[in-house]
């Protein structure tokens, strides 16, 4: 088995790698047009639920009074969560200089970008009337109505908004070199299209200085702005007096468990590239197994930081607080709360903490489980407190009907279809970073040492 | 004559065209070096390394903050709502909307800064395709005509050189 220690660098030949990462973006198979059919028309049937949902109203769906957030408000959180896997993570390892980081960095920001805009239409499909969205955006209208900006959601909007294009730049910017290449290696229409992409690049060391020098404040700027998105959607609950909800660790246990679920998903999505598009000898065990570490180390983070929520409540011994406390682990919800345990902390305690496990489709599978898992955390975040406040009278359940299911499904269907045309017209893993790890900045050669000889290199 | 420039494999041989071309005296300015990836460990890839893209970045931000200040300040007082028995104008609450204006007048700062001083968007200037496939271009635009031959006999001397003109 591979791991960290014994996996050689020894990337292919420059013009081997352009071919390689070329290939998807220059050769499509029927494949290609089934998936993209097949996600397509669950997307599309997410549509249609949505659109009979603002027809009929939310009378069809499992909301109503007093559990107002269900799927919706989950699936909201839930794709902030994901969208913590790119940009945050990319952003440390370029800051660390983590030579391991060129052939990730890529597939970990487009989820960022695409989680982004799915969550972000959530609180637009939570809308009776959708269309009347404007209405939350400051301009002097004549029912002076005016965004409460002391709000928690209006938090929201700027958080997931500067995240958003902050995100969408931090995978531009690095596309425009790749799009030159693309430019010199096409021909006719697609040739004009990367022409125009490519903004005329070139490639002069000033240009190289510019971009890296731009990365690296983008990724200083856009760290402290991830973590500030989780936990502002944190706020969303902490600030409201509601059993369970009201606690100050919400905010750094929202930021582990987003980046938790995210580097998870970037985990499943780098696995299916690698089958999917032959990218074994640039995705490789060493990938898989330093973001397996990483996920072993969020998944003891998300155990201590549920312990403490859970302890602290079950000594203050408030009754509202215990009612959901116990809901959760010995009544209506206990199944899918030791579901969430089960999936969120043994399974990736098993599975990662022992090294023989720790191959790429013990990675997958962990990560499949802790993204059910972390799912399952915010449904279960949501519904218990929501629907048991205080007195018996406000009590109630909630079941969620086929236009949610329907349209949660869908989303999923939505992120895959987004990543696959993605990687049909961009190359998912970047060409002159790859390059470039074959000509490393000095600052990464070690100097000479007994154990080491000069220009040895240790990415 | 538009250009005479030279294509490298390696390197090396391209540090040494830059280093022929300055000892024919030209300067830095003059001479244009293109790679398909960053070359840091050669002296030419620290050619152009000094820029305020920071200052300039932090510039944004300051006028970010500057925004999010006066959008908090005109909102809140336009329609002062009793929210909880905050003060209409809450530092507290504002800070959140303050931080992240700031960084993201930071962000868009970075790029515009990015795109002018690298002359993104410009077209027309010397290139060749062949940079893709891993080649190293060492040139001179629009080189007097009395010294074509002096640059394409340095241009020509590295090992592996391809010499072409434009």
């Amino acid at each position: 088995m591979a791991t960290a220690s014994n996996v050689t660098h020894s990337h292919p030949s420059p013009e081997r790698m352009s071919a390689d990462l070329l290939r998807p973006l220059l050769q499509t198979s029927w494949r290609f047009y089934l998936l993209v059919a097949l996600l397509g028309s669950i997307v599309a049937a997410g549509a249609v639920a949505w659109v009979t949902q603002m027809f009929f109203g939310f009378g069809i769906s499992g909301i109503r009074w007093p559990i107002y957030w269900g799927f919706y408000v989950t699936n909201f959180v839930f794709w902030i969560g994901i969208s913590h896997a790119g940009t945050l993570i990319s952003a440390i390892l370029r800051l660390v200089n983590a030579g391991w980081r060129r052939p990730v960095t890529r597939c970990a920001e487009v989820i960022t970008a695409f989680a982004l805009m799915i969550g972000a239409m959530f609180p637009i499909i939570h809308l009776g009337r959708p269309w009347l969205a404007f209405w939350l955006f400051p301009y002097s209208s004549e029912r002076l109505i005016w965004p409460n900006f002391r709000s928690p959601l209006v938090w929201d909007f700027f958080a997931i908004n500067t995240y958003l294009t902050g995100s969408m730049l931090f995978l531009l910017l690095p596309m425009i070199p790749d799009f030159a290449v693309v430019r010199d290696k096409t021909t006719g229409l697609r040739h004009r299209i990367y022409r125009t992409l490519a903004l005329g690049w070139r490639g002069t060391p000033k240009q190289w200085h510019r971009l890296e020098s731009a990365m690296s404040i983008m990724a200083v700027a856009i760290i402290p702005v991830a973590v500030s998105v989780h936990t502002i959607v944190s706020f969303d609950f902490s600030m409201a007096p509601v059993p369970m909800w009201q606690s100050t660790i919400f905010g750094p246990y929202f930021v582990a468990g987003a980046i938790f679920s995210g580097i998870a998903g970037l985990i499943i999505a780098m696995a299916v590239l690698r089958k999917v598009l032959r990218l074994q000898e640039y995705l490789l065990p060493l990938h898989f197994e330093n973001l397996g570490k990483l996920l072993l180390v969020m998944a003891l983070l998300w155990g201590y930081f549920v312990f403490n929520e859970r302890l602290v409540t079950y000594y203050g011994n408030e009754p509202s607080e215990m009612t959901v406390f116990w809901q959760t682990q010995r009544d209506n919800y206990a199944p899918l709360y030791w579901t969430m345990v089960i999936c969120n902390f043994v399974l990736p305690l098993i599975i990662l903490g022992i090294r023989k496990f720790r191959t790429i489709t013990g990675c997958v599978i962990a990560s499949i489980g802790v993204v059910i898992g972390m799912w399952l955390e915010r449904y279960l975040i949501i519904v218990p407190s929501l629907g048991h406040k205080y007195l018996p009278y406000s009590f109630g359940s909630y079941r969620p009907q086929p236009a949610e299911i329907t349209i949660t499904v869908a989303t999923f269907a939505a992120m895959c279809l987004l990543y696959v045309l993605f990687a049909k017209v961009v190359p998912i893993i970047s060409i002159w970073e790859m390059k470039a790890g074959d000509h490393p900045s000095p600052s990464l050669i070690p100097p000479a040492t007994e154990h080491h000889k000069l220009g040895e290199l240790h990415l | 004559m538009k250009a005479v420039y030279a294509l490298y494999r390696e390197g090396s041989s391209a540090q040494e065209a830059v280093d022929r071309l300055r000892a024919l005296g030209l300067a830095d300015r003059d001479i244009t070096v293109i790679s398909s990836q960053p070359m840091e460990d050669y002296e030419f890839g620290q050619m152009d390394k000094a820029s305020g893209i920071w200052w300039i970045a932090c510039a944004g931000g300051l006028v970010g903050m500057s925004i999010a200040l006066g959008l908090a300040w005109v909102s809140e007082m336009s329609w002062p709502i009793n929210v909880g028995g905050l003060p209409t104008w809450a530092w507290w609450p504002n800070l959140i909307i303050t931080f992240e204006l700031t960084m993201l007048g930071a962000i868009i700062a970075t790029v515009i800064t990015l795109v002018v001083t690298a002359g993104l968007g410009r077209g027309g200037r010397l290139y060749d395709p062949e940079v893709s496939n891993g080649f190293i271009l060492v040139g001179v635009e629009n080189p007097p005509d009395g010294r074509v031959a002096d640059l394409q006999r340095e241009l020509e001397a590295p090992s592996g050189a391809q010499l072409r003109t434009v």
